[in-house]
């Protein structure tokens, strides 16, 4: 690999390469539980074109190519296995297009949740994005392509299901354009009414291509928003409330919620219900509408909507939301990691029990999650787990319990949800035969010479 | 465990059953209300168990004061009729748990109570408070726990208010400004119903001001306004504290307009009825209570308790009338600075 790194350096400029150690030591891991594996180069292109002249050259010279976002899946995505070249995207953070009446943006691949949020908020106020969880950093693309979900995919689905196409270099080197720019002026369409090639690039975990554009659906920004919390002790009834809740076609969003501390929400499951209007009355009205759907609940006494302090609606209505981000330091090391099934509404009863379960088994702090996705027509849950990263005993109580939790969740049918390796393996084991000869073909057709993210995906 | 001093006689005998009657939730006739109020008596079920609104005002309504409203709360938790979903009710008992954590200021004989509501520390300031604002309790140590009449449990009341006066004497306090009046209301009306005994004295915050008002009435600038009161639910377990409204309006310049919702008549804030009951009750009452305010001409809500505020005083401010806490009405006499704003 010897003139690997003039190579880099004539391509993006001498400040924008690296095979510094230190740069190495920290392209080498993420803030989740996976062993750390070091980069040989780190580089930044500002551009698609320097985007292309490093794969070209990776492809070239057989090197291992992983392209980063904000680097925070937690789950090792952008952990270079096998060593080679971590491409960090955020240089190519341009927004290039809004089309206001069309209700899209076309951004760079490396623009940020944050950056786009602000741009929106200050520009086009009546317009947003479905902002995902997350700390700002992350970005639109990487978000898009782990079938990442947010703010608005109850209404609208996961966040990939708002891709309006895409420029993506691919691991040959071509630069190919996807859904209605590859014919048109317009970023209106990921494919319908032609064939829909994003999903070679979406769910594929950066191993078919790096996008170096990304349409992205816009939605109207209502006004004012509200909450109401739903609070129930009864855990098997909350597959029927989503069901009434999204009966209703009106919710923004639901996240479902429950943890051991603080102590008041012990024993208790809860369901952050969101709603918007343009109005007092529309709110209002909405509100009304919300309450009477549950209402059986609260004359049986099986749930109620609680009083929510002023000071904790703020932070249900902040997005993204920062109460994540408070549990996660709850044991003050700076540990968090979390497993991410997807699965169908009618498993949450189990799925929290299992949460439970395992937070009692191995002594850790837990929190379970979930958001319904369009209508409830699945959840993303999470078993989450909070550390103390300098508790050697306590990190790998933590692994434990994610790989129980892992294991638990592929039993049961669910879907992983940026996978880690071994969880990539289960579903791989488990799936169609057909299914991962079909998955092989795509990948071995897009990246012969096997260079994107390897490690992954490995069918 | 302290038991209620309930007399089975006095309702056995009682003409008026004023206590289900006059209820402003359940329409009972006479002969209804002698029938349900004798099975809740004898501990069979009653639906007046399930349709209580938990508003207390059956305390008040009761002129043999025989406690009808604890004894049916004590019921209500026996047969499991619950007011408020069970979820709820142990959000309340897992929040408010002793937690060894004693909140305290430098505490001397005579200390404040800010209950479990920090709110009430930033409101309590300025000249009316400064003899004795360093001197303070607060938290889960020295609640009142008075909140669990909402939520039919009164054996957590049973359990821990002996514990929580332990707590109050053992600082050493002689005299507790209760700023919550669902404190004051604990120790002198719960406190004596189950015969525990309150061995400090204590001071009904309306009281502390009228007080410190007379000793500042040099510094009063009468406000000339017209309100309306929000009386709250535990004023109906201690109405003898109700005139210290009218003295201290009285000292500040301030008319307390008649209105239909007032005195026996008045309406509870509507935050536990959207919880416990659902969104049309608690819309009906608080559409009519601010209806009710509007009509009568206020240009203030003078607030007694800070639970109320959180649910009425954005709506009360939409609708054209200021809210103020009753602390805060009483510094403005003094030209000082109310702390509770509300920003619409």
């Amino acid at each position: 690999m010897s003139g690997i790194y003039e190579s880099l350096v004539k391509i993006v400029g001498e400040d924008f390469v690296s095979n510094q150690q230190e740069e190495l030591y920290f392209y080498g891991r993420d803030p989740g539980v996976m062993p750390p594996h070091k980069p040989d180069y780190v580089v930044m292109p500002k551009n698609t074109e320097e985007v292309q002249q490093v794969v070209k050259l990776a492809n070239k010279e057989k090197i291992p190519i992983v392209p980063k976002g904000g680097g925070l899946a937690l789950t090792g995505l952008v952990i270079p296995l096998k060593g080679g070249i971590v491409m960090d995207m955020k240089r190519m953070d341009k927004i290039l297009e809004v089309n206001a009446k069309n209700r899209y943006v076309v951004v760079e691949g490396g623009v940020s949740q944050g950056i786009l949020k602000a741009f929106l908020d200050q520009n086009y106020p009546d317009l947003r994005h479905s902002v995902p969880e997350a700390p700002p950093i992350t970005t639109i693309a990487a978000n898009a392509v782990i079938h990442g979900q947010g703010r608005l995919s109850q209404q609208y689905g996961f966040n990939s299901d708002m891709v309006n196409g895409f420029e993506v270099v691919l691991p040959t080197g071509e630069i190919c354009k996807i859904g209605s720019c590859s014919v048109s002026p317009y970023w209106f369409s990921k494919g319908p009414p032609m064939p829909d090639l994003s999903g070679l690039f979406l769910g594929w975990l950066g191993t078919t291509g790096i996008i170096t554009k990304i349409g992205l659906k816009l939605y109207p920004k209502k006004r004012l928003i509200d909450v109401e919390v739903f609070v129930t002790d009864t855990e098997d009834i909350i597959p029927d409330v989503v069901y009434k809740i999204t009966h209703t076609e009106l919710i923004e969003d639901i996240g479902v919620w429950s943890q051991p501390k603080p102590r008041m929400f012990s024993g208790n499951f809860h369901l952050n219900i969101f709603f918007t209007g343009d109005t007092e009355e529309e709110l209002e009205l909405k509100r009304k509408i919300i309450y009477h759907a549950l209402q059986e609940y609260i004359d049986s006494k099986d749930g109620g909507f609680m009083q929510v302090p002023s000071d904790l609606k703020a932070a249900f209505l902040a997005n993204p939301q920062k109460t994540m981000s408070n549990f996660a330091d709850l044991r003050k090391g700076g540990g968090f990691e979390y497993s991410g099934p997807i699965i169908p509404v009618e498993l949450y009863p189990q799925f929290v029990k299992k949460v439970q379960e395992l937070g009692t088994k191995y002594r850790v702090i837990q929190n379970a999650s979930g958001r319904v996705i369009q209508q409830g027509h699945c959840m993303m849950f999470s078993f989450a787990f909070t550390f103390n990263r300098a508790d050697h005993d306590e990190l790998d109580r933590v692994r434990k319990a994610l790989h129980e939790a892992a294991e638990f969740g592929s039993e049961k049918g669910a879907l992983l949800w940026k996978p880690t390796l071994y969880e990539q393996k289960m579903m791989i084991d488990r799936m169609d035969p057909n299914t991962r000869n079909l998955m092989k073909k795509v990948k071995n057709l897009l990246d012969p010479n096997g260079i994107m993210n390897p490690g992954n995906w490995e069918v | 465990m302290p038991e209620l001093k309930f007399d089975k006689d006095k309702c056995a005998k009682c003409k008026s059953v004023n206590c289900l009657t006059m209820c402003q939730y359940m329409k009972l006739d006479k002969e209804q209300a002698k029938m349900e109020w004798q099975k809740i008596i004898k501990g069979e079920y009653s639906f007046v168990l399930e349709s209580c609104a938990t508003c207390y005002a059956c305390e008040e309504y009761c002129p043999q004061g025989n406690h009808p409203f604890y004894l049916l709360v004590e019921r209500q938790e026996q047969m499991d009729k619950l007011a408020s979903p069970r979820a709820l009710i142990k959000q309340w008992v897992n929040m408010t748990e002793f937690s060894g954590k004693f909140m305290v200021g430098q505490v001397k004989e005579r200390a404040i109570s800010f209950c479990f509501i920090p709110r009430l520390q930033q409101i309590a300031n300025g000249k009316l408070f400064e003899d004795v604002a360093s001197s303070w309790v607060m938290g889960a140590e020295f609640f009142c726990n008075a909140v669990f009449l909402h939520f039919s449990r009164m054996s957590v009341i049973q359990n821990r208010l002996p514990k929580v006066i332990d707590n109050i004497s053992k600082q050493g306090i002689k005299e507790l400004i209760c700023l919550h009046d669902e404190c004051w209301a604990t120790y002198n009306s719960i406190a004596p119903a189950y015969g525990i005994e309150v061995p400090f004295k204590t001071t009904h915050y309306f009281e502390y001001l009228h007080n410190e008002l007379v000793k500042n009435k040099r510094s009063i600038k009468l406000l000339n306004l017209k309100v309306a009161y929000q009386r709250n639910c535990s004023t109906r377990l201690i109405p003898q504290v109700d005139h210290w409204v009218d003295d201290i309006f009285k000292l500040i310049g301030v008319t307390r307009l008649e209105r239909e919702y007032d005195k026996k008549n008045a309406l509870c804030c509507g935050a536990l009825m959207f919880s416990s009951k659902g969104y049309d009750l608690g819309t009906d009452l608080q559409k009519r209570n601010i209806d009710d305010m509007v009509k009568s001409g206020a240009e203030y809500c003078v607030f007694n308790c800070p639970a109320c505020w959180d649910p009425l005083a954005e709506k009360v401010a939409k609708r054209g009338v200021k809210p103020i806490h009753m602390i805060d009405l009483c510094k403005m006499a003094i030209g000082e600075k109310p702390a509770l704003e509300v920003k619409i």
